[in-house]
């Protein structure tokens, strides 16, 4: 049960927190960080509920333990805004409807920031397939992908085709 | 669903972890990805009581074609196999089998040495370090041990690594300009374990098949090479009826298929003869357009 | 000004895309312990000892509870009108006492200062249990389930019409026996409660309440001996409900009295695992079904007997389940008479209780695939079968002569044929099939099909609404509702704000704390936009008219020459032109002398007359005649709601709704092997629908036939989607194969679609 002290980078802001090796990433933002907005939905790495950014790459926050992300870049749901103004996905997010529970709006706003940060067309059967990444049980997905489509569209990333 | 407790050392390379594994013995496990062992942990069904970081080793993921041999550092990730940068029908394959992987936030931390140690009989890099003869190199205290693939395999869940051993390289040989490799899946959603998978690689040499290595993956407990599919192509010219009889042979001669609620071992049975046929398609359709 | 039918982005979205929602997991209390439930490992078994003496001593343990622990707390009874028979006699007890009767069923409770602990903990409490022969299947022969409890604890008849004159009189009889899998709503959150003491209030407070809290509350508030003042539930955000999570279960009701006991603040928040054995399950029925019909395939006569397996317990819903199929097989067609006999069985699995559609997901699987049959046998088009048979328009309303809940059903309006003919409209539907017959001719397996359906919804009997505004004409609805994420406040607000002319992002929703509102019926059965839509408009009317009453003083023109338009009051409605004052100068006056700082005006709004919506939906699928994959190309619901609020939140619960329903038809079902251990336990076993198995969704709101149950003419949506969904994968997957009425059992999983497909074909 011996903690440690390790430093997480959160959305820019350095936590210092003291963790036992077996917390897991998603626990520790949550608890220690203070910061509940990734969720916890099956703790085995399927539901996508916790998915957050760690040096920019998406990860299941609920398979890695804090431990291991000490000195990493993590971005979370809460540093999407920008002074409480919605960021574009959150924006297109709310226009298309694209969440109703919210409980897994997290892990794809995160999901969604990674494929719209990289500077790589996607064809809709591609984001289709990125989407399958995460699990949601209110919308259906279909304005889950046309928002991210919307942004997509928006800078200017055009559709490699079918 | 939360793991007990356990004691965190990081490996600052491999000598240090095999050390680490002396010192331990079974108490220890090795942490690459987690993205197989986190989850069994998350359930307790494994409860080490220290957990060796392999993650900070240096030099521990690589890409690297040295002579005739695909040299792959046990800690590379899933997803860098999805653009390898590497030519060749090898590399070309990659990507085609990497894609078949969960989803993308798995094969963001997944590696490709952590689905070899773990040898779960859906895997499919076991798939293809089975059916292209790959050579595992395994560390310890006591030095470096190089395992054949053919010897690799034990059962479900199961290799021929030892206690104190851990994985730090795989050898895939590469293939010649003549070859056309092919992977299919079946499952029942996009990313899901397969139920049956196969990989089939075929040299062809004016019009005939000099050459056939057959995977099928997720049947039986380890992965298998079809002797009798190989036997069937070989010598012949790549048409759908020598397929077709080459995916019978698979089906007919495979043994133990694996059964679950899933699919029962007739249904795997005929899934084998399916997946080994449409692989072989895939292997001639990607090869198209290739020089 | 109008606001109701516009497609307005939601209130409810801010806080859950900026991550400052409150899902139960968020909230915390200072001092607060962490429950950890330990479950049984065994189907079926006599507890013989429960040690915990390990568990104790581990750091961090609080207090370990067993059965005798809680002996006197009553088992959780079933909902008011909904027990049968001797269901009664099959409640739960909050902890097994003496007997367990399902992997999963609570055997004892550990507290602990943090969840890692809580469940170091629990690990080590050992349960010595004798086994004990479990019953696992659904149709085996009657015997006893528990001392003095059949494994048939009710049985009940629904009739009407002649049925043997039916039978008698027919060119045709049809019989198939046909069963839906168990399965159920899965939220992505998993159920979670946190209780605290208040002392200096002197009560409990139930926090991360859902689905009915005021229901639970006085339910609860019973079980645990406390005055109903003493009581109260508060909800923050739910991450989704169907059905499931809200209904009183043995956890929660531990949580809230173990913070009584303790005088501890306590919270639980289950896990995955815990969640796919212990939350109630649903859908798993078989009918055996008899059809009689003249030479045309019009039915004179429907002959029914189906086995609904209620698991191990009879849980709150008590005969709910069974009962509504019973009334809600039929569907849109006319059916002059009607026989069905309802067997409720016991069985060691997870107990089961409600799920969107309850009923009719099941059911219109049932007597979809019986009109396939009917058409395969009569070498009839199965779209022609369905148009002899439909209820139409000049026969509404139309009445079925059996009561639910107590109430007649009553089909209130609908234009069925013309909502099925806009569907096949849209779809271009005799192009589609004779691209798909020639898809088929071309080697490949490929069908559409359509199925149709009638959704019930706006249960009553009542809904309270209290609409508050200050002198700064900010307004509050205080309602009784509960929200599982369906967008009920922007509804609401909607109804409201196109009530008083104001702008509905001015008006703020409160739900689901009952310390706010003396009565609720929470969010239940697809209810909220029609009974608490009408119970706002009822109330906001009654602030209107004070707001006119005063304007027409202050402004010296009479009530029916003002309007109020964009918050403003003016004559002839329209603003800059004459004298007028806003709402807040309004409102400001009125309460200028008044003792209060806001207008209330609270009002209830009564109905006993469900609302009846026809649906019909077109599922296109391929299938791998190889492997038994299917693949699903197309879907589209069409769904005449009358009238819709909000057409963009409509579609979404259409969307969602049917994604759940193709879950359940392709994908997602409780197994368990032969001793009653169940196999379906994490996310790799139980399969639900990811973005690729799923196309988009299409959704054809029809605004055809307005309610005529209640003033707004609204009708309810929550369930239409996933109504439909299971009958239109199993018709489609019936025309690719050419066999009409193949599919008898779903999920079609591979490993069943194949055996169908090794049969030779007729």
């Amino acid at each position: 049960m011996a903690t440690t002290r390790i430093q997480l980078n959160v959305n820019g802001t350095e936590h210092a927190v003291e963790v036992e090796p077996r917390h897991s990433l998603v626990d520790t933002l949550r608890e220690a960080c203070g910061l509940t907005g990734s969720h916890i939905g099956c703790e085995h790495g399927v539901c996508g509920a916790c998915t957050i950014l760690v040096d920019d790459e998406p990860v299941r926050g609920c398979l890695m333990f804090s431990v291991q992300a000490d000195g990493k870049q993590i971005r979370t749901v809460e540093g999407l805004a920008n002074n409480g103004a919605f960021n574009a996905l959150q924006q297109a997010f709310h226009e298309q409807h694209a969440l109703q529970c919210g409980f897994c709006t997290p892990g794809m706003l995160m999901l969604a920031t990674w494929i719209v940060e990289r500077d790589t067309p996607v064809s809709d059967d591609q984001l289709r397939d990125l989407i399958a990444s995460n699990l949601c049980r209110c919308t259906g997905y279909r304005n889950i992908i046309r928002a991210i489509r919307a942004v997509l569209d928006q800078s200017g990333n055009a559709e490699a085709g079918p | 669903m939360k793991p007990a407790s356990f004691e965190y050392v990081i490996a600052e390379s491999w000598d240090a972890a095999a050390a680490l594994l002396a010192e331990h013995g079974d108490d220890a496990v090795v942490l690459a990805g987690g993205q197989s062992l986190v989850p069994v942990m998350n359930f307790r069904l494994a409860q080490p009581a220290v957990l060796v970081d392999l993650n900070h080793i240096p030099d521990s993921a690589y890409l690297r074609i040295e002579g005739d041999c695909l040299r792959i550092g046990a800690l590379t990730r899933h997803a860098r196999f999805e653009a390898p940068g590497i030519d060749g029908p090898l590399g070309r394959l990659l990507p085609r089998i990497a894609r078949n992987i969960a989803h993308l936030p798995i094969r963001m931390r997944g590696t490709f040495g952590g689905s070899l140690a773990h040898a779960d009989p859906a895997s499919e890099w076991c798939n293809l370090a089975r059916a292209f003869d790959a050579v595992m190199i395994a560390q310890s205290a006591s030095g470096e041990r190089r395992i054949p693939a053919a010897d690799y395999f034990q059962s479900a869940l199961t290799t021929d690594l030892a206690d104190g051993e851990v994985l730090h390289e795989i050898k895939i040989p590469t293939l010649g300009p003549d070859w056309r490799c092919g992977f299919v899946e079946f499952n029942r959603r996009a990313g899901d374990f397969a139920i049956v998978q196969s990989v089939a690689a075929i040299e062809l040499r004016e019009g005939q098949i000099t050459a056939a290595r057959i995977g099928i993956g997720g049947a039986t407990e380890i992965p298998q090479r079809s002797d009798a599919a190989e036997a069937v192509l070989v010598g012949g010219p790549p048409t759908p009826e020598r397929f077709a009889e080459a995916a019978a042979a698979a089906a007919g001669s495979v043994e133990d298929l694996l059964t679950d609620h899933q699919a029962d071992a007739d249904m795997r049975r005929d899934l084998v003869r399916v997946m080994v046929q449409r692989a072989l398609e895939d292997a001639v359709a990607s090869g198209e357009g290739q020089a | 000004m109008t606001v109701i039918g516009e497609s307005v982005p939601r209130l409810e979205d801010r806080a859950l895309l900026t991550g400052i929602g409150r899902f139960a997991g968020d909230q915390n209390f200072e001092g607060q312990l962490h429950m950890r439930v330990v479950r049984a490992t065994v189907a079926h078994g006599r507890i013989l000892s429960i040690t915990t003496e390990d568990a104790a001593a581990m750091p961090g343990v609080f207090a370990i509870w067993t059965g005798a622990d809680v002996a006197d707390v009553p088992p959780i009874n079933l909902r008011p009108g909904s027990a049968l028979q001797d269901l009664e006699k099959c409640r739960q007890h909050i902890l097994a006492q003496e007997i367990v009767r399902y992997v999963g069923e609570p055997l004892a409770v550990v507290f602990a200062d943090d969840p890692y602990r809580a469940e170091d903990g629990a690990d080590l409490v050992w349960a010595e249990i004798e086994e004990l022969p479990p019953v696992v299947g659904l149709m085996d022969a009657l015997g006893e389930f528990a001392p003095g409890i059949s494994t048939e604890p009710a049985v009940f008849e629904k009739s009407y019409g002649d049925v043997d004159a039916a039978f008698a009189g027919a060119a045709h009889v049809i019989e198939c026996e046909l069963s839906v899998g168990r399965h159920a709503g899965v939220p992505l959150e998993t159920r979670g409660a946190l209780a605290v003491w208040n002392e200096a209030e002197d009560r409990l407070e139930f926090h991360a309440a859902a689905k009915i809290p005021h229901t639970n509350r006085i339910a609860l508030a019973d079980l645990l001996g406390l005055e109903l003042e003493q009581l109260h539930l508060f909800e923050g955000h739910v991450g989704g409900g169907f059905g499931v999570r809200g209904e009183l279960y043995p956890d929660e009701v531990l949580v809230n009295l173990a913070a009584m006991r303790f005088r501890r603040p306590v919270k639980w928040i289950e896990d995955r695992m815990e969640h796919l054995i212990a939350a109630n399950h649903s859908r798993e029925q078989t009918h055996r079904i008899r059809a009689a019909t003249d030479a045309e395939g019009l039915i004179l006569g429907l002959d029914d007997a189906f086995w609904f397996n209620q698991g191990a317990y009879a849980r709150t819903h008590g005969a709910t389940v069974p009962l509504i199929s019973a009334t809600m097989l039929p569907g849109p067609y006319k059916i002059p008479a009607y026989r069905t006999t309802g067997h409720i069985r016991l069985t060691n699995v997870t107990p089961a209780g409600t799920y969107r559609g309850p009923g009719r997901f099941e059911t219109t699987f049932v007597r979809e695939q019986l009109m396939d049959r009917i058409a395969a046998e009569l070498k009839l088009d199965p779209l022609a079968v369905r148009r002899t048979n439909l209820i139409t328009s000049d026969e509404m309303p139309y009445e079925r002569p059996f009561e639910i809940g107590g109430k007649p059903i009553f089909y209130d309006s609908g234009d069925y044929p013309k909502s099925l003919a806009r569907l096949l409209d849209y779809v271009g539907y005799d192009a589609l099939q004779v691209e798909m017959v020639a898809r088929r001719a071309a080697g490949e397996m490929a069908g559409a099909a359509v199925i149709c359906f009638v959704e019930r919804g706006g249960d009553g009997p009542f809904d309270d609404v209290r609409v508050e505004m200050d002198a700064g004409g900010t307004v509050e609805i205080i309602t009784g509702v509960a929200s599982v994420g369906q967008g009920v406040e922007t509804v609401i607000a909607q109804i409201c704000a196109e009530t008083l002319g104001m702008d509905y992002a001015g008006i703020t929703v409160t739900h689901g704390q009952t310390d706010r509102i003396a009565r609720g019926q929470g969010a239940r059965a697809s209810r909220v936009t029609v009974m608490t839509g009408n119970a706002t408009h009822k109330a906001a009317m009654g602030v209107r008219a004070m707001l006119l009453a005063k304007a027409a003083e202050l402004l010296q023109s009479p009530v029916k020459t003002l309007d109020i338009v964009d918050g403003v009051i003016g004559v002839g409605g329209m603003s800059g032109d004459g004298p007028s004052l806003t709402i807040a100068e309004a409102a400001a006056e009125i309460l200028r002398h008044r003792d209060a700082s806001r207008i209330a005006v609270e009002e209830t709004f009564e109905n006993d007359r469900a609302t009846y919506s026809f649906g019909a939906q077109l599922a296109a699928v391929t299938v791998d005649p190889l492997t038994a994959g299917v693949t699903v190309e197309r879907f589209v619901v069409a769904y005449d709601i009358g009238r819709a609020v909000n057409p963009m939140l409509v579609e979404g619960q259409l969307v969602g709704g049917a994604v759940q329903g193709i879950g359940g038809a392709l994908f997602e079902e409780f197994l368990y092997d032969e001793n009653g251990q169940p196999l379906s336990v994490t996310f790799a076993d139980y399969l639900m629908p990811t973005a690729a198995e799923v196309p988009d969704v299409e959704c054809l709101v029809l605004e055809e036939s307005p309610s005529t149950t209640n003033p707004l003419a609204l009708k309810s949506a929550g369930d239409a989607g996933v109504t439909g969904a299971g009958a239109a994968i199993a018709a489609a997957i019936g025309a690719a194969l050419g066999q009409p009425g193949a599919i008898t059992r779903l999920p079609v999983s591979p490993l069943r679609l194949r055996e169908i497909l090794r049969k030779p074909s007729q």
